[in-house]
């Protein structure tokens, strides 16, 4: 277990800032008690002070997890989002999507948003853009990509992909083993 | 049969004048003879005449025949023994300088005692030869068979005190003895090896040269149990490079604060390299701008086909921009007009 270097910092905002934008010092900068990522075996995890210091006392190969895992860097240093980092992403979103009832349980297994599932979406998106995935009843899904900007969705026929998946709590059953 | 006789012993006769005519070889100047090196020399000239009148070959064959005769005149003179049977003849010393059949050799490099000598200003003492011996009351030579003071015939040797007491004298002594001639011996065959330029055996090949030197150093530090880190230094060695860990971490439990600050700071970073600007809108919102006028002007001019016109240029608008673009964001003006804006 070791903090992150300048590098993998670096990385790991730019990540983020995809999909919460400049409210990442709100997760760095808490009024409620501070809160650090850790790098253990390649995963990052967001971890408060009190339970780094309760963790140092388990041995590496022993720790399994820490906190809340947000990601981990593949091989090649690059930043991969996993799902458990959604409860806090959810609520800085800056670009939301609304999934539908009928589409959600397809997104749930992992396929992309059509535009036929697409509810709701917010405006001034861009294409590219990482947004966050609601359901109907304002329930986070999970959280992907934009494919096309707010405008060319309006026009685009039904059956074309929208946002592309990138994570749905679907994985917490799916990916269960490798969910740290 | 008389006659016959006669004729025989005529013919002897004649056969005996002919031998020694053959034998007598007249000559005008007298022939140099080196016997020890058979050697004779005619200093008579030439009869050109007779050399051109006759085949050549024939004349000096004949030249040849008659110095070989005088020659073995002068062998047959001189004093004979016989040995194994043989008559041999004894050959006086050669008298002919002959010239030197090998280069003259170079004189012998100095050895190292000789060397340091020179470089001292040693001379060598001449030492007597013999030398008095006390115990025997006589003149005995300095080394060698009976020599004066030989101490290998002493039968009785003092243990010293230092030493110890069932160590044998005797043998240490005759060692000793045996461990000078070895070490003189060595010293000579060195001499020699230096003299001839051979290489000696050991004396080179041990010696490290200096780059040797230098790595059996850096790797002699190094082979501690803290690899090199706690060993001692000399006063003015520099401690080594961190030779260690190649990258370092923060510290686990570090300041949380300054983690903290650090972050920010890097978020700002981030923050700042993205354009405030975002170009596509701008271009856009120009874009609409230029249309909306150019409709406002159309409607004016054209009344109700104006309308008709209003509509179109802002298609156009729409598909420039979205040529220009990455796709037509939408800006205040947009939401306003078109009212189908999805929330």
């Amino acid at each position: 277990m070791r903090p992150l270097t300048e590098e993998e910092t670096k990385t790991m905002f730019e990540k983020l800032s995809k999909y919460i934008g400049e409210n990442i010092k709100l997760l760095v900068d808490r009024p409620d008690g501070t809160y650090c990522f850790r790098l253990h075996k390649d995963r990052v995890y967001y971890v408060s002070e009190k339970i780094l210091k309760l963790a140092t006392n388990i041995s590496r190969d022993k720790l399994v997890s820490l906190g809340t895992c947000f990601g981990k860097f593949t091989k090649t240093h690059k930043f991969r989002l996993h799902i458990t980092a959604l409860d806090f992403l959810a609520p800085y979103a800056k670009f939301k999507v609304w999934v539908k009832p009928g589409a959600e349980q397809s997104f749930l297994y992992g396929n992309h948003i059509l535009k036929s599932g697409l509810g709701r979406i917010t405006e001034n998106t861009e294409q590219y853009q990482g947004v966050v995935v609601y359901s109907m009843a304002d329930v986070p899904l999970g959280f992907g990509v934009a494919a096309k900007s707010t405008q060319v969705c309006r026009r685009v026929d039904p059956m074309s992909i929208v946002v592309f998946h990138q994570a749905d709590v679907g994985e917490y059953i799916r990916s269960e083993e490798t969910l740290t | 049969m008389a006659a016959t006789v006669e004729e025989l012993l005529a013919k002897a006769e004649k056969d005996e004048a002919e031998k020694l005519k053959s034998i007598r070889v007249k000559k005008e100047l007298e022939l140099e003879f080196d016997l020890g090196n058979l050697l004779a020399s005619d200093r008579n000239a030439v009869n050109l005449r007779d050399f051109r009148a006759q085949k050549k070959e024939d004349y000096l064959r004949a030249l040849a025949r008659d110095n070989t005769q005088l020659l073995v005149n002068e062998l047959w003179k001189m004093p004979s023994e016989r040995v194994e049977g043989v008559v041999v003849a004894k050959l006086p010393e050669p008298t002919t300088r002959l010239p030197r059949e090998k280069p003259v050799p170079k004189p012998r490099p100095p050895t190292k005692w000789e060397q340091f000598a020179k470089l001292k200003g040693i001379q060598k003492k001449k030492k007597t030869n013999l030398v008095w011996d006390e115990a025997h009351k006589e003149w005995r030579r300095r080394w060698g068979y009976k020599r004066a003071n030989d101490n290998t015939k002493d039968w009785l040797v003092e243990v010293p005190e230092t030493a110890d007491p069932d160590e044998d004298q005797f043998a240490k002594r005759a060692h000793a003895k045996r461990e000078r001639v070895a070490k003189n011996e060595l010293n000579r065959l060195r001499n020699i090896a230096r003299a001839h330029k051979l290489k000696v055996p050991g004396a080179a090949a041990a010696a490290p040269s200096r780059n040797e030197l230098a790595r059996a150093e850096q790797v002699a530090k190094v082979s501690t149990a803290s690899v090199g880190k706690f060993q001692e230094r000399l006063p003015k060695e520099k401690a080594p490079r961190n030779r260690g860990k190649k990258r370092a971490f923060q510290p686990n439990i570090g300041d949380f604060s300054t983690e903290r600050q650090q972050q920010l700071e890097l978020l700002k970073v981030i923050a700042s390299k993205k354009p405030r600007m975002d170009v596509t809108k701008a271009v856009n919102k120009q874009m609409r701008e230029e249309d909306m006028e150019a409709a406002s002007k159309k409607r004016k001019g054209a009344g109700r086909k104006g309308r008709k016109g209003g509509s179109a240029p802002r298609g156009k608008a729409k598909g420039k921009a979205k040529a220009k673009g990455q796709g037509p964001p939408a800006g205040k003006s947009r939401q306003v007009r078109k009212g189908l804006g999805k929330r």
